[in-house]
């Protein structure tokens, strides 16, 4: 269809019978719109400006913490800042984005013309400005806003927040019921829409990898719902959920956040798999080893990550069965993961390989994705978390999870698929340039904060003693790089959004592979109106 | 899309089904502690069930302990702070509350037991903890606790520790 006519004749795009029937003015186009590239787009940028948001409050915890001693900000300002910091890169910026992903590849990787529940989609996305508007208005508010931690714990959410805290509840409210939404219409496009021979194990491993996700999702963000439904009437309308002089349980609270926080951060990291699934084998030029065994290791993450929410939990006086029980199941989860980066090294054994930007991301998200693994399997073992419990090195592991890896791999992605979204090659010098500037502060960032936790820096508090100056230091200066470096990202984007750059082929990555590849760059607005032959 | 409504209707019913399990795990983590004695906690009506002997054999240290939660201005302890029983013997311990705030105002104790496994081997056949203790201004009250400790405690413990956290709830009194 439009990919003869716009290769043969590009002006025949505009006038000729195939165009794109793109609706004209900004309320049909955006804000109207149930097209499926364009809610990613809209995804994806609202999510940028999310991590920008999320990234600026982390420059004001850093700059903070830069000296020892109270200098910039209020000590309760500072905990406002971890708190929204963490609920903006949660639910604003990962989750999000990997939703934008889906949205635009998932349709066009299974042979689909549109996601199946298009006005539904339209809906989750538009939902979000308003949910991330109320939150960041309620830091305005008299009393402030959320400062209890992104885990909002009682009877911190409860006895001792500010007033904001309806507000704070409402607009978690709403980010889970988009996140909801958004996950129906990936199960259902991904279990109707397939174009006919795509079989199930046929399914790029970021469709797969999603469609678990969407499972994880809807089995975890109503418990989220309860959990700030429970702390709302505990607050305001009496109830005794989680105060122990009413007959409740604060540490309750704990097992219902966590029984929703560890498949969440499952959530957060199982699409990076599916996309470094695809970078892998692209750029070395070799299909992807053990390609059963990824979906199996990824269904069975999913699984375990409904046993081991109480090993975020280990210091609140459990029996020691129940510990046993949670670390064991916790290490166990480290034997499909292994499985995983075991099968993309062997992927790029012997493979042809070559570095351009999307693949030093993988390489990147591989090795430092693993150093999360492990701080996080020294976290697993209960006698020593007492030691490592709310210290840097806790921090340390799950930014090494969430920023060299999810974000990594968001990043990868990015690069891997914008000359589709956008039709021209992105600039590679200064893409390199990103890719360098952050690897190296994320881990001049990160790295120095394992040694303070070690040494029993507490996360959470505004100043800290005098020995952990020069650490401090260093950790605030490799963050405000990688703050910086992040821009850089935004000025490629930008480059790419207004079309400046080599026009890219319909495949420019000589060993990619997938139905994306075969259509024009940019992707036209409608894809795959007949179903795709698969061989 | 004959197939996709009964879908997203399967897959709302799990969204359903999981907000409410989530408000269902308040009542199984009730029954699993009760069951355990996780988390120490105590059964919250008086125990009907008699002791089966008294064993002479054997003495258990029971400690007393009280905290006052925070703004709490009432005095409040136990008459004797340590107890040496046999398990199966009845014994009861009077607390002495003094409510020294300007107004009357409503306390309610929560217990306690630490360890939290022999939680369950501890049985009050009467306590305070049951019922809600208003004082006015400047009044004094004791209040009594019956209990005793059941035979089948594990060996291992030697020392049980009963506390109790006092909390003002005069202002959600009416409400429950």
């Amino acid at each position: 269809m439009t990919m003869e006519s716009s290769i043969a004749n590009p002006d025949m795009t505009e006038h000729g019978p195939h165009h794109d029937h793109k609706p004209s003015g900004f309320m049909a186009r955006w804000v109207l719109t149930t097209n499926h590239k364009d809610i990613g787009s809209l995804y994806l940028l609202f999510s940028f400006a999310m991590f920008l948001t999320g990234g600026a409050m982390a420059m004001v915890i850093r700059a903070e913490l830069f000296q020892p001693g109270l200098q910039l900000i209020e000590p309760n300002f500072f905990n406002q800042m971890t708190t929204v910091h963490g609920l903006i890169m949660v639910f604003g910026a990962v989750m999000p984005a990997f939703v934008g992903l889906a949205n635009w590849m998932l349709p066009v990787m299974i042979g689909a013309p549109d996601m199946a529940l298009p006005r539904m989609n339209n809906w989750s996305f538009w939902i979000l400005p308003f949910a991330f508007t109320m939150m960041l208005m309620s830091l305005f508010m008299e009393g402030g806003g959320p400062n209890f931690g992104w885990t909002f714990y009682a009877p911190l959410s409860t006895k001792y927040s500010p007033d904001s805290t309806a507000v704070f509840v409402f607009a978690v409210h709403l980010m889970g019921i988009s996140s909801i939404m958004g996950a129906i219409n990936v199960i259902v496009t991904i279990v109707n829409l397939r174009a006919p021979g795509m079989t199930m194990m046929k399914l790029p491993l970021f469709v797969w990898t999603w469609l678990i996700t969407a499972f994880l999702l809807i089995a975890v963000m109503p418990v989220l719902a309860g959990a700030v439904t429970m702390v709302l009437t505990d607050k305001y309308f009496g109830t005794s959920f989680f105060d122990a002089a009413g007959g409740g349980d604060p540490v309750m609270f704990q097992h219902i956040f966590w029984f929703f926080g560890h498949p969440e951060v499952y959530i957060m990291i199982l699409p990076s798999f599916g996309i470094i699934s695809a970078i892998v084998p692209a750029f070395s030029r070799k299909p992807l080893f053990g390609y059963a065994s990824m979906v199996y290791a990824t269904a069975s993450i999913a699984g375990l990550s409904f046993l081991v929410w109480a090993h975020h939990m280990f210091t609140t006086g459990m029996p020691v069965a129940a510990e046993l029980f949670f670390m064991y199941c916790t290490m166990l989860i480290s034997v499909p993961t292994g499985v995983k980066v075991f099968n993309w090294v062997a992927t790029m054994w012997r493979g042809s390989l070559t570095f351009e930007v999307p693949m030093l991301f993988a390489i990147a998200f591989i090795v430092l994705f693993t150093i999360g693994g492990f701080s996080g399997l020294m976290l697993a073992i209960t006698p020593v978390d007492f030691q490592y419990h709310d210290t840097y090195f806790v921090v340390a592991h799950f930014h090494y999870v969430l920023v060299s890896g999810a974000i990594f791999s968001i990043m990868a992605a990015s690069y891997y698929w914008l000359p589709k979204w956008t039709g021209v090659m992105f600039d590679e010098g200064l893409a390199k340039l990103h890719f360098w500037c952050s690897l190296i502060s994320v881990n001049v960032l990160f790295f120095p904060m394992h040694f303070l936790g070690l040494a029993g820096m507490p996360r959470r508090i505004p100043d800290y003693a005098l020995q952990f100056a020069n650490v401090n230091a260093i950790v605030s200066i490799g963050g405000f790089a990688f703050g910086l470096s992040q821009l850089i990202f935004l000025v490629v984007v930008i480059k790419c959004m207004r079309g400046k750059g080599e026009k890219a082929p319909d495949k420019p990555w000589e060993g990619a592979e997938g139905l994306e590849w075969e259509m024009p760059s940019p992707a036209p607005y409608h894809t795959h109106l007949t179903p795709p032959e698969i061989k | 899309m004959a197939q996709t409504k009964p879908l997203v209707w399967t897959l709302s019913a799990v969204v359903v089904a999981m907000f409410g399990f989530g408000f269902a795990l308040v009542p199984l983590y009730q029954v699993f502690c009760e069951i355990t004695g996780l988390n120490g906690k105590t059964a919250t009506s008086a125990s009907v069930k008699p002791a089966d002997y008294v064993d002479r054999n054997r003495t258990v240290t029971v400690e007393f302990i009280t905290y006052l939660s925070p703004g709490m201005q009432w005095q409040f302890k136990p008459e004797v702070q340590t107890m040496k029983v046999h398990p199966g013997e009845i014994h009861q311990v009077n607390f002495i509350a003094h409510n020294q705030a300007g107004s009357a105002q409503v306390g309610q104790a929560v217990p306690s037991v630490s360890p939290g496994q022999a939680a369950a081997y501890l049985n009050k056949t009467e306590c305070f903890c049951f019922n809600q203790q208003p004082l006015q201004a400047g009044e004094r009250a004791e209040l009594p606790l019956r209990f005793f400790v059941d035979n089948a405690l594990p060996a291992e413990v030697k020392t049980l520790t009963l506390s109790y956290t006092l909390y003002d709830i005069s202002a959600s009194d009416s409400a429950g």
